[in-house]
């Protein structure tokens, strides 16, 4: 059993977000753990508000750069951030909800704001131990 | 990098020689030591540009280059439309048109200093800075899409400036060929609450002094004397940008196919420059321009403000401003004809030589003003462009220092409260609203801008002009 987790990794001047899981989808989910991250602690945002999303990309690599930037559009306009998510996948359509609560600058310190999910060291894989690994480098 | 992997053509010229699917050779600006400490990532990606169709010349990048997106950040490329040319989302970046504005104040040291915490404190507050703060400005449909095509000239209309301002801005404050139609409805919500705010990361407004002048013929031309208090702000296109980048950048990649091209990396997905999605992106991309010359003319207005409420007779004219990443068409001379082209500018200063007709009469024969934006602890520059870059990089330079050390290992060094009690120690004043972005914006977290900018001047791309030290920084 893939125990699932979220890092992140150096790219020169931005940040890199990977997701590992079980399933693509937990890797997907995952990997918006490490998105929030990049702008804050995700265990200090309540999920208290549930948004719905849906995102369609002719790839799976593409359809995580999509599902990230989706997240980043949705708490640019909402003014939110995530701190629990589910994804469902079929075929070249994502479906998830994702839940959070309105940015509050003194509890979350928000460090940066994500401009968008870039395609450098875009990559979904199946990983060792038969795990899946969702990554990307993020502009900030 | 290994210094092996180039040909050296001058004490700060390194060429890549073509090679596979390059169709002109990678140039790279820098000195030994700069080049040495270079990603490898830069030598792959200045390679990868040089395939992309229709490139001219060389696919240069500037001495502050590192690894991008794509480009290289630092990363300059002309393409030819009658000869196959692209144009690429990935090639101007997200933030499409951040860039550096240098506003004078007439003051000198002595006349800050006693007012330096209430005057950072009526910055801090009048200007909107970091993740979630809103501008106070909220457009309408029908008043972002004037936005859109005026500009900063739309700003100056509104009140948000002086008509004199706009001759200090590349493009007079107007980028042409904008198109709103072609700006999603998404990058219009998505900037709907953020015009006239500064953004985040390693954006920021600064107060600075003018530590040393090292041209004093020029610096006299632009205003600029030892002492003097100056204000720059570094900010792009705020959400409209990122969106218009976000979403070209997609439907570039799954279009190239169809237009025949192979990109080595998905980053670099482009499009013939005479295409229906080239064009399109070219009228959002100008349109994004407007909105980030908009974006740093509101501020300025608050900027005037906040000093208003603390020093009441003081004026604050532009000294200039300029874009980083943008593609924009230009008359260049290749092998001695007069071409245009669409020149990619990613993470790279515009750097006009003497007399170029764009430039300001009143300093034309000076050179185009270049800022060169440093950290909150070390410095930032004034350069000019030189005639001779306009041969060697298509009239352009750096941008700034470079980030030398990833934000992660940054917040592992450092503490932000103890950035900024040390950099108080040292009379700067931050103000920020986050101290784990304060950490990873510290100033040791970037490569030496000195070194950057004198390599910029040794290889001739730019001629210092002045250093100036921040006083107060309000940190997005």
């Amino acid at each position: 059993m893939t125990q699932k987790r979220w890092e992140h990794f150096a790219h020169g001047s931005d940040i890199g977000v990977r997701g590992v899981g079980g399933s693509k989808e937990e890797a997907f989910e995952q990997a918006a753990f490490a998105l929030t991250a990049v702008i804050t602690d995700p265990e200090s945002v309540v999920p208290s508000e549930l948004v719905e999303l849906t995102c369609e990309a002719p790839d799976e690599e593409l359809l995580l750069a999509d599902w990230l930037n989706t997240l980043v559009y949705e708490m640019a306009t909402r003014n939110m951030l995530f701190g629990r998510f589910e994804v469902q996948i079929h075929g070249e359509t994502l479906r998830a909800k994702a839940w959070g609560e309105k940015i509050d600058a003194l509890k979350h310190q928000p460090a940066v704001e994500v401009k968008g999910a870039t395609y450098t060291e875009l990559k979904v894989y199946r990983g060792s131990n038969s795990s899946w690994v969702a990554q990307c480098v993020v502009d900030v | 990098m290994e210094l092996k992997l180039f040909k050296q053509i001058s004490g700060n010229e390194w060429q890549i020689s073509p090679s596979g699917k390059m169709r002109v050779p990678g140039i790279i600006y820098a000195t030994e030591s700069l080049i040495r400490d270079m990603d490898q990532k830069v030598y792959e990606q200045v390679a990868n540009v040089a395939t992309l169709p229709g490139i001219v010349k060389a696919s240069y990048a500037m001495p502050d280059a590192h690894w991008g997106y794509g480009f290289p950040i630092g990363g300059v490329a002309a393409f030819d439309p009658d000869e196959g040319g692209v144009v690429s989302a990935g090639g101007v970046g997200f933030d499409i048109s951040c860039g550096v504005r240098c506003l004078e104040t007439g003051l000198n040291l002595d006349d800050i200093q006693p007012v330096k915490e209430k005057l950072a404190d009526a910055l801090f507050q009048k200007v909107p800075a970091g993740l979630g703060s809103t501008g106070r400005v909220r457009l309408n449909r029908a008043e972002m899409d004037a936005m859109l095509s005026g500009g900063a000239r739309w700003a100056v209309e509104r009140g948000y400036g002086n008509p004199d301002d706009l001759e200090r801005i590349e493009e007079q404050g107007c980028m042409k060929g904008a198109i709103p139609d072609e700006v999603s409805d998404h990058a219009k919500k998505r900037q709907q609450d953020e015009m006239g705010t500064l953004g985040s990361g390693n954006h920021y407004l600064e107060v600075q002094h003018v530590a040393k002048i090292l041209d004093k013929e020029i610096a006299a031309a632009y205003g600029l004397a030892e002492g003097n208090i100056v204000v720059s702000i570094h900010c792009g296109s705020r959400g409209l940008g990122h969106q218009i980048g976000t979403e070209f950048l997609k439907g570039m990649a799954t279009g190239a196919a169809h237009y025949g091209i192979e990109v080595p990396d998905r980053e670099l997905a482009c499009a013939p420059i005479h295409s229906p999605i080239g064009r399109s992106y070219l009228g959002a991309m100008r349109a994004a321009i407007n909105c980030a010359l908009a974006n740093r003319q509101i501020i300025t207005y608050l900027v005037r403000q906040a000093f208003a409420s603390i020093l009441p007779r003081v004026d604050l004219p532009l000294l200039y401003d300029v874009s980083h990443n943008t593609c924009k068409v230009e008359e260049h001379i290749v092998d001695g004809q007069p071409r245009l082209l669409y020149v990619h500018r990613k993470g790279a200063t515009r750097a006009f030589g003497p007399g170029h007709p764009s430039i300001p009469q009143f300093f034309r024969t000076a050179g185009q003003p270049v800022l060169i934006g440093g950290t909150m602890g070390t410095a930032s520059y004034v350069l000019a462009g030189t005639r001779e870059g306009m041969a060697l990089s298509f009239g352009s330079a750096c941008h700034g220092a470079g980030r030398s050390m990833s934000r992660h290992q940054a917040l592992r060094q450092w503490q932000g409260k103890q950035v900024v009690e040390q950099l108080g120690q040292r009379g700067i004043l931050i103000r920020t609203r986050s101290y784990r972005g304060v950490a990873e914006e510290a100033p040791g977290a970037y490569k030496d801008v000195n070194a950057v900018v004198e390599a910029a001047d040794r290889a001739g791309l730019a001629c210092t002009v002045a250093r100036l030290e921040p006083l107060i920084c309000i940190k997005g």
